[in-house]
């Protein structure tokens, strides 16, 4: 432990040491003494457990806020060790709130035309019952979008996570085409809403640019803070639980739940399972409702009912 | 073919070649002007972003992908009529092929800059070289077309070298001394030793097999970007050849559209005649045949069952693409062969406008391939935004798209005034082995 431990402060210094060098040679030599006076004269030790499960003892001056830390492409691509992320939507509880839609926008600052996560007002055959359906990205294990991506912008991580870096992204657009749920939106134009001044992650895809692709990544960012993503905390019905296949749980924040027990008791279900993708997101069928389907119309503006109108129509036709 | 003297077609051309009409001038002028639009469109899309297109978060891809897709398969022209006939060595190829050959580079050139409009961040286009990945259908075709493209290049450079050094080495025409130094730079110090005139003979035969086996890669590989996905309508295991056959059928009714264009402009009734027309028009009618049988089988199992996304989307091309769907695979199909198979109707002119409306029903071909299936996605659009709902192109797209058609024209008529139209060697050419084969 002792050796990675000096491997990581000689990692840091060389890097100081390079900031410093850039700036003036004296600069250089002092970032050394700095940082070699910093490792020797703390003699202070906290014990911290690190992702992938170990009790290590480091120097207190080492620790740096993870949270602060941006996590770049290469780290990005990793993944969260010995995870297999998984998402239940219970669409039993589902009244189209739409705090998911807005929690997603406000979190990623996103433009109005980008709903990471969609709020569909579905009908599977004529004579059954309409339901509401939120579709994040599925995050599939067998994802199209990755496959035909033709410079790697889009990748799967051990966690099951797909991002999208927005650096390497040319913006040809295969990928909304290869994925079969609509999961993907593009940058039509320079993003309306005003981006915040911090260091890009394929993790938050914030800040978003211009003529790239960007979707749901299951708030990367969060997860890696133990946190859960946004639309499972925003939503005030509890209807989005998110978890840990290896763990086999799933939590909406409220209640925690045996994954594999869910699927059992509540006959879970994945979206299109004939299309092969093998998504990771499972959906919960809209037996014994919570709320009438017509509730999801109340409360929200015109052009929020207006995009309804048509497969209402549709439904009433048939 | 016997009894043209080299003299005489070079005479044809003489004033082409030395003198500039106003006429051209003129033409010249107009085509600059369309593509300035064009620039004017690009610079626009640049400036403003893709929302200025027609283009949205559903159809992500619209008419830059089916011009992309109909100059591909112009392309393909020129590897079929020259490749094709090459090998068999049929006589009466020899005034058309370098029209076609011409074709092929020129639509090469052009095709790919179609995806580079439709690209979000132009800049970024070399991570395609730098951080390829192999499993992506992108990535094969941009291997396959610049591999095309180098192929035809050569194919068409072979068969002008020894134009180059005629032109080089005749007195009948006056050149600028500048022209003749490139003439003598790109002859490549031809003399027509016979090693020479072997090697050329050669090699032609090699790059003639190949570019047909490239062509076909190439446009199978556009195809599967297509094939590939899961959308319906394009999830289809006939797409490759399919789109290869269409292919050819445009490109087979481009060519004649160039043969009459300059039979007319330089009064070639001479060389290109009634049997030239007729025998590309037959070509015409066998493909056509084959193109409509390809989009009759494709359609047909689509419709028979009732898959709900393959209901969803033939629904949709018999209500809001009726015109442009009926126009496309019955229209395109059935004038062209009418035209051709029915002796009576065998003119120049009728052959001619044949050809014009295969071209421009496989223009709608592509256009009603690529555009309905991306408004039935798996998940129904639920937008209140009719533009999020239904693409219609805007005037960028159209301006960049005409640009296309102008630099297709403007190729022409710079090279048209660098060297003859007719291979002047393949047409004075004494002895040719083929003769044996087929004639």
């Amino acid at each position: 432990m002792t050796k990675s431990n000096i491997k990581t402060s000689r990692r840091k210094f060389i890097r100081s040491g390079i900031f410093a060098g850039l700036t003036s040679v004296t600069g250089f030599s002092a970032g050394i003494v700095v940082n070699r006076a910093k490792a020797e004269s703390s003699e202070e030790k906290e014990k911290v457990l690190t992702t992938d499960g170990r009790l290590v003892e480091v120097d207190k001056s080492q620790i740096e806020e993870g949270k602060n830390s941006v996590v770049g492409r290469k780290e990005s691509m990793k993944g969260l060790p010995d995870r297999k992320f998984v998402m239940v939507i219970d669409l039993a509880k589902c009244k189209n709130a739409r705090k998911c839609v807005d929690a997603c926008q406000e979190g990623h600052y996103l433009p109005k035309d980008h709903e990471w996560i969609k709020i569909y007002y579905l009908q599977d055959a004529p004579n059954t019952s309409p339901y509401w359906f939120p579709r994040p990205c599925f995050h599939c294990d067998n994802p199209m979008c990755v496959s035909v991506c033709p410079v790697g912008a889009t990748y799967k991580r051990s966690d099951g996570i797909i991002l999208v870096d927005n650096k390497r992204c040319i913006g040809c657009k295969f990928c909304m085409t290869g994925c079969p749920y609509s999961a993907r939106s593009f940058h039509w134009k320079e993003p309306e809403v005003e981006q915040p001044d911090v260091e890009y992650s394929p993790e938050t895809n914030v800040p978003a640019k211009e003529g790239t692709v960007g979707k749901c990544v299951w708030c990367a960012d969060l997860l890696r803070q133990n946190k859960l993503p946004r639309c499972v905390t925003a939503c005030p019905m509890g209807v989005i639980y998110f978890g840990d296949m290896v763990e086999d749980a799933v939590t909406n924040g409220v209640e925690t739940i045996r994954f594999t027990k869910l699927m059992e008791q509540r006959a879970g279900f994945r979206y299109r399972e004939d299309l092969g993708t093998h998504p990771s997101v499972y959906y919960l069928p809209p037996v014994n409702r919570n709320f009438p389907v017509d509730s999801g119309f109340e409360g929200h503006d015109e052009e929020i009912r207006k995009r309804y109108e048509k497969s209402i129509e549709q439904i009433i036709a048939k | 073919m016997n009894g043209i003297s080299r003299d005489s077609l070079l005479l044809t051309f003489k004033s082409y070649l030395e003198t500039t009409t106003r006429r051209w001038y003129f033409v010249f002028f107009f085509l600059l002007l369309l593509f300035l639009f064009g620039i004017a469109g690009l610079i626009r899309q640049v400036t403003g972003g893709h929302i200025v297109t027609g283009m949205r978060d559903n159809v992500v891809w619209g008419v830059y992908i089916v011009n992309f897709i109909f100059f591909m398969g112009l392309s393909y022209a020129g590897a079929l009529i020259s490749g094709v006939l090459h090998l068999f060595k049929s006589d009466w190829r020899k005034p058309i092929i370098r029209m076609a050959e011409i074709i092929t580079v020129v639509s090469l050139v052009i095709g790919p800059f179609f995806i580079f409009f439709c690209i979000g961040r132009l800049e970024r286009l070399p991570y395609l070289f730098i951080h390829p990945r192999i499993q992506s259908p992108i990535t094969w075709d941009v291997i396959g077309i610049s591999t095309d493209l180098i192929g035809c290049f050569i194919f068409l450079y072979l068969s002008f070298i020894e134009d180059f050094a005629i032109l080089r080495d005749q007195k009948k025409i006056n050149f600028p001394s500048w022209k003749h130094k490139i003439y003598r730079f790109l002859a490549l110090g031809y003399t027509g030793t016979p090693e020479q005139q072997k090697a050329i003979r050669i090699s032609r035969n090699i790059m003639a097999a190949m570019i047909i086996a490239i062509a076909i890669i190439v446009y199978s590989v556009l195809a599967w970007i297509f094939g590939v996905t899961l959308q319906p309508g394009w999830n289809s295991t006939i797409f490759g050849p399919y789109f290869v056959i269409a292919a050819v059928y445009s490109g087979t009714g481009m060519l004649i559209l160039l043969m009459y264009l300059f039979r007319k402009v330089f009064s070639l009734e001479e060389y290109i005649t009634k049997k030239h027309f007729v025998n590309v028009g037959v070509i015409l009618l066998i493909v056509a045949a084959f193109y409509g049988y390809f989009t009759f089988s494709d359609y047909l199992t689509k419709w028979y069952g009732s898959v709900k996304m393959d209901t969803t989307l033939i629904d949709k091309l018999f209500s809001e693409f009726y015109w442009m769907f009926i126009f496309a695979n019955y229209l395109g199909i059935l004038i062209p062969i009418i035209i051709v198979g029915i002796p009576r109707f065998r003119t120049i002119r009728n052959i001619t406008i044949g050809a014009l409306i295969a071209v421009i029903a496989l223009w709608f071909n592509r256009y009603i391939i690529v555009i309905p299936t991306l408004e039935t996605p798996f998940l129904p659009i639920q937008d209140s935004r009719i533009d999020w709902i239904n693409y219609s192109p805007t005037w960028v797209e159209w301006s960049l798209t005409l640009a296309g058609f102008s630099v297709f024209f403007l190729f022409y008529m710079v090279i048209s005034k660098l060297a003859p139209i007719i291979s002047v060697s393949e047409m004075t050419h004494e002895t040719d082995e083929g003769k044996k084969i087929l004639s």
